[in-house]
Order: C-alpha cells, then structure tokens, then sequence
C-alpha cells in the first residue's frame, strides 16, 4: 500500500493543562503529572495592534501553536507553507452572528464577519509573519487532523516543501454545544521536511488502515483525545514524547484512519524537558 | 507539474442547470442575475439563484445530509452524467482509491442560521432534529459528496474563502501525485445564505444592481449560489491506442498559490500575491506569458479588487484576452474557483472567449483587452484566477489537449 513520508522537525502545542510543547512531553512520558486547567490563550504575537485586537480564540491558539513550532526548527516561517486544519472555526463568533440574524434587526460587523471565514487564522498568520507562501485551509469535522496531516505530508512528499501543520480547535457557546460539545481549546502544530535535518525529531510513514484507533493508557488524556478534534494527534505526540520507534492509528475517517510509523532519528535528545531545540 | 485530465465536468449556477445550459448563456452572453428575495434578506441586492434547490430533496439514504448546500450538490452531481463518470472510475480504481476535495465558504450554514430563529422560547435550545455535523460543518459537502459515491478514501473540504473552489485543484494534484489515490472528486458548492448576504453588505461590498466587473462604474459584488465539480485523473500513458487523447480534453497544467500578507479583507493594493499566484502557475505549466490566450479573472466588481487584479494581470500580460464571467454567474465564493474551472474548459473545449456581462464602459484606468462580446476562438491555454478574504490566491492552467499540435 502507498505511503507518504516527512521528517518532523518541531512541535508546538497548546492544550488544556499542557502549556507547550516540552511540558505536554514531560505529561505525555508521566501522565501522572497531569493537572487538567482551562487552556490559557496568550495575546497573538506578530500582529499590529489593530489586528491584534479583532482575533478570538482560533487565531490565538493557532498562532500560538505555530509560533512555538517554526521558533523550534529555527526556520524563518516565512519559508514555510502551511496547511491549517480545524473541525470548525470560531464558534463564539458564529453563534453571535446567527443570533444577529435571527433578530430582527440584522446588522452584522465586518470584523466578525471577516473572522467567521475558515481561514482567518491562515490569513492573520500569514500577515503576523510575512509569509507569502501557499497555505491550505482544511476541515474533515472529527477527522480534520489527519486530514491536515495527509495534506502537509503530501505538500513534502510531491514537491519537497518544508510544511507546517496547525490543527487547532476551540470550544462552542450554548446553545452550540448542545450539538458540537468541544469542552475547551486545542492547537498542535508540526514542521514537516523531506529531509532529515539536525533538529528532526523522527520520521513518520503514513498509510491508510481500517484498524482501530491507538488509545492513550492515561484515562485524562484519552478524554482530551476523544473530546477535542485536535488531541487526535495525541498518540503520535505520545511516541515522539517517548522517542521510541512506535506505530499508532490515528482517528480519520468513520472508516479510514491513518496508520503511523514513528522512526526517531538517531542523534535525537530525550524529551525530559531539557532539549533545547524544544524550549 | 505533470498535467492531470480532467477526465469529465460539470457546473450549474444561475446559468443553468449542466455544461449545455451554462454554455448557451455564455455563448449569448446571457447572465443569471436576479432581485434579492432570498429568505429574511431584505437588501438592495442581486443575487444568482439557482432556481428549484429547495425542491429537489437529497437522496433518501443521505436524508441526514439534507440542506440547502447538499441540495445544490446533488443537483450538480447529476448533471451530464457527472455521477456515471464518477461511478466508473470507482469501478477501474477502486473505492479508496478515489479522493474527494470539495470546497466552499460557508457549506450549510443556513440551516443554523434558521435554527437559530426556532430556539426554544424558555432554554435556549436549538430545535430538535437539527444535525450541526451533517449540514453546517465545513466538511458537510465533501462528506455528502463520499457517502453519495460510497467512498472509502482520502476526503476534506477546502474552506479558504473565495479561493476555495480552486484550491481543491492543488490539494488534488497533491496527493495524486504521491499515488495515494488514482483519481479525485474536486469541485465548489456555496449556496446563498444570510451570513454572507448580511456580512459582505456589512462591508458596504453588495452592489445594488447586476455587478459589473472592471466597469468604469462598478460598485460591489452580486452574490451567486453553484455547485461546480471534476474527475481529476493522471493523464494515461499506455502505449494502446486508448491512450491517445482527444484533441478537445481538458488538462490542468499548472497550479499557482499564495498568501497576500497584507491585511483580512482587501487584497494587496498591487496584487502583490494574485501576481505571485499567476507566475507559480505559469512555472508550474511550464508556460510562459504568450501561451495563455485568455484568462477568467476574479474580477467581483469590487473597486479595489478589479484595480487590484489589472495591476497584478497587466504587470505580467500584455493583451491576453480577458473577463470575469462573474457578472454572469454572481459571486459564487467558495464555489467560485471551481465554477470558473469548468467555464475556462468549455472555453478550451467548445472554442469560446465568454463576455463579461454587464459591464458597459471599461474602467479606462484598468488597461486590460477585456472581452465585451462573446467570441468563438480556438484557446490552446487558459488561466483562471481566484482570491479570497484572509489574503488567499489560487491560479489554475488549464490546456487543451491538442494544443501542442497548433503552434
């Protein structure tokens, strides 16, 4: 069966109670430590300040996940194309724009309307950082981080672009969450690259499997994964955590999921927090 | 890039329903446009209606899907036999060979935005029986696009604003090119809904006649509903003679991207990346400027758009023969990249340089060889501009396949 490959060069994440990317490691390899807490949304850096002002949680989480991934790798963001990949969107802002219309009187403000476009946080980070480059805009609702992942991969694999991934999701309003119950904010972001550089954290092969998806021994961190579209990425952060050779399952499709083969590159430090490239 | 066949193709707008219908009023030079009656919309607008969504129910099986949006892709998938050309193509490659790329900008959104008007009085609640995931959700379409073919491989949708529809090309190409799948669904469904109405009239962009791009007096955009689609598949290779060709296929030659970098909701003021879109594709073709005999421009009819996308067009061109068929169709957002695909390969296919209507006096300060009348021709290449909010650029080349034997 056809696979993709690509080096993984840095992380970034921000989830709840996981305030980066070598602390999320420290709780990957020690669950125990653990202590779940609302995500915490820092301000947008890059932005001017009027730009700044307009964002709402999915540029902030994005941003924050794909600032922290491009510092790791050392690269210039503005080299790298992106794919962004949510199961939604901005839900505060949707659910304040069909209240508005719902009324009577229906006047929307350009700014939440030009927020509620999939791609505001694409736009805003391309602006933030100055990249000109391709970016790709995805959602496969559950399954919008291996949709993402396939994308990226495919952008390394077909035209040896250095590629960054930002999966991200955030929480809906009531009476959304009724019917979309994402608890709290998630955001994962990858550096991808056709070739091993020093920094690369493993490579990863990637097919296309029916089996089950890889559950997490840690029961909190298996409700993060199952409750947040964006924590189905956590097995594969768990074995780059563990810097071991490993094969997970990730969620895709109802009946297609991603089969994932994780070859730490040799050279790589441990993950006990004290990996420069990952500070 | 290696040029990929667009083995077969379909679009309905407010043109019409099918590649006949869509030809005949751009042959005509005939628009779709009508007075906003649309809902609860009560704006000084136009808009491009596809006429009849709302009766056509989706299939039984798919009743969950069922919206506005998954209505108006139906329709479209059943149009010129698009759906037997698809099942086909599952037969040759398989049901996890076959990938579905489907953009748009708002998917189902409508149906919240009526459920919004039916919550209950006393919780709050959304009425019962609403389906966020089915309908709403971005993904909506490419799902209901996989479960109408019983699909098993590789599918998203694509939600980058008005670039979308075109988008769906390079993602496609993509991961063709990786042999992850032997062929790919891609294609465009928006469907008008309150969101978009209100929100581009918040930004004073909504014309209150016909839009009429790169007009001397054009003054916003009209929006448009449509569902667009094409089987993209390597172009064979076997030495047999069912590897040759028809003169008159359709095959995407070249993909260009890019990010603006310059702010959420107006382009670059010189088109610095509609530019930089163009130039990718026409590198990725393997073309240089000369080999493009018409291109469908973006073209809304917004003023800083059109001015936008001349400097861009006409830094790089010198008198292609172009238009923006928008004032024909209406702007169909995420549905617009794939929409004016399939306009650019009827004009490959059928021989025509399709006019931009509406538009009665050139803006003298956009200097560009604008078709104003609708012109049997014989394009070897054409390019196909898309750009969206968030500062998006998608440009398509498409090429007839006989072209080579021309020059």
């Amino acid at each position: 069966m056809t696979r993709v490959s690509a080096f993984i060069e840095s992380v970034g994440l921000l989830g709840p109670g996981l305030s980066d990317w070598p602390h999320a490691a420290r709780v990957l390899a020690d669950p125990t430590a653990y202590v779940s807490e609302r995500t915490a949304l820092p301000p947008p850096a890059g932005l001017p300040s009027a730009e700044r002002r307009r964002t709402g949680p999915v540029v902030r989480i994005a941003l924050a996940a794909g600032h922290e991934a491009v510092a790791a790798s050392g690269r210039d963001a503005a080299t790298l194309a992106t794919v962004f990949t949510s199961s939604g969107g901005d839900g505060h802002n949707c659910h304040t724009i069909c209240e508005t219309l719902a009324g009577d009187d229906r006047q929307l403000s350009p700014t939440r309307f030009h927020n509620s476009v999939h791609n505001a946080p694409a736009g805003y980070w391309s602006i933030a950082t100055r990249a000109m480059a391709p970016s790709s805009v995805l959602c496969a609702h559950d399954g919008s981080f291996g949709a993402g992942l396939l994308d990226s991969l495919c952008q390394v694999a077909a035209d040896g672009t250095p590629t960054l991934l930002i999966a991200f999701d955030t929480d809906y309003p009531s009476p959304m969450r009724e019917v979309r119950p994402i608890p709290d904010a998630f955001g994962v972001a990858l550096v991808l690259t056709p070739e091993a550089g020093p920094l690369a954290l493993a490579r990863i092969d990637v097919q296309f499997t029916d089996a089950p998806a890889t559950v997490l021994a840690s029961r909190e961190l298996e409700r993060l994964r199952r409750e947040i579209p964006a924590a189905r990425s956590l097995p594969l952060l768990d074995a780059l955590a563990a810097q071991r050779a490993a094969s997970v399952v990730l969620d895709y499709l109802p009946d297609t999921r991603l089969h994932v083969n994780i070859v730490p590159s040799s050279g790589a430090s441990g993950v006990d927090g004290s990996s420069g490239r990952a500070s | 890039m290696k040029p990929l066949l667009l083995a077969h193709f379909t679009a309905t707008s407010c043109l019409g329903r099918g590649l006949d219908a869509t030809l005949d009023a751009l042959r005509a030079a005939r628009g779709g446009l009508t007075r906003c009656d649309f809902e609860r919309a009560s704006l000084d607008t136009w808009v491009g209606a596809v006429e009849g969504v709302d009766a056509q129910p989706v299939r039984a099986d798919l009743s969950d899907f069922e919206c506005r949006n998954n209505r108006l892709a139906q329709i479209g998938l059943t149009q010129d036999d698009f759906s037997g050309h698809v099942e086909r193509a599952i037969e040759r490659y398989g049901a996890g060979r076959v990938g579905v790329f489907i953009g748009t900008s708002t998917s189902g959104v409508l149906e919240t935005e009526l459920a919004y008007q039916r919550r209950d009085p006393q919780s709050g609640a959304l009425p019962p029986g609403f389906r966020y995931a089915q309908t709403h959700n971005p993904y909506s379409p490419a799902a209901f696009v996989r479960a109408y073919f019983g699909l098993r491989g590789p599918a998203t949708a694509i939600s980058s604003a008005c670039s979308s529809g075109a988008k769906v090309f390079a993602s496609a190409r993509r991961m063709l090119a990786t042999g992850l799948i032997d062929a790919a669904i891609v294609g465009g469904v928006d469907s008008l809904c309150l969101t978009t109405l209100y929100g581009f009239n918040s930004l004073e962009l909504l014309s209150p006649q016909p839009c009429r791009p790169f007009d001397v007096d054009r003054d916003g955009i009209s929006i448009g509903e449509a569902a667009a689609f094409a089987l993209l598949e390597r172009v064979p290779t076997g030495d047999g003679s069912s590897a040759k060709l028809d003169d008159n296929a359709v095959l995407l030659l070249g993909v260009g991207e890019s990010s603006d970098a310059h702010h959420m909701s107006s382009p670059h003021p010189d088109g610095l990346g509609a530019r930089i879109a163009m130039e990718q594709a026409l590198a990725s073709a393997g073309l240089d400027v000369g080999a493009i005999d018409y291109i469908n421009l973006h073209g809304t009819a917004t003023p800083g758009n059109d001015i936008a996308e001349s400097r861009a067009v006409t830094a790089l061109f010198d008198g292609t023969p172009c238009s923006s068929t928008k004032g024909a169709t209406g702007h169909t957002l995420g549905a617009a990249g794939a929409l004016e695909a399939v306009i650019s390969a009827l004009a490959l296919r059928d021989g025509l340089l399709p006019a931009g209507v509406n538009t009665t006096e050139l803006d003298p300060a956009l200097p560009l060889d604008y078709v104003l009348t609708s012109r049997e021709a014989r394009p070897g290449a054409v390019l196909s501009n898309s750009f969206g909010f968030g500062g998006t650029n998608c440009s398509l080349v498409f090429g007839r396949a006989g072209r080579a034997q021309l020059v």
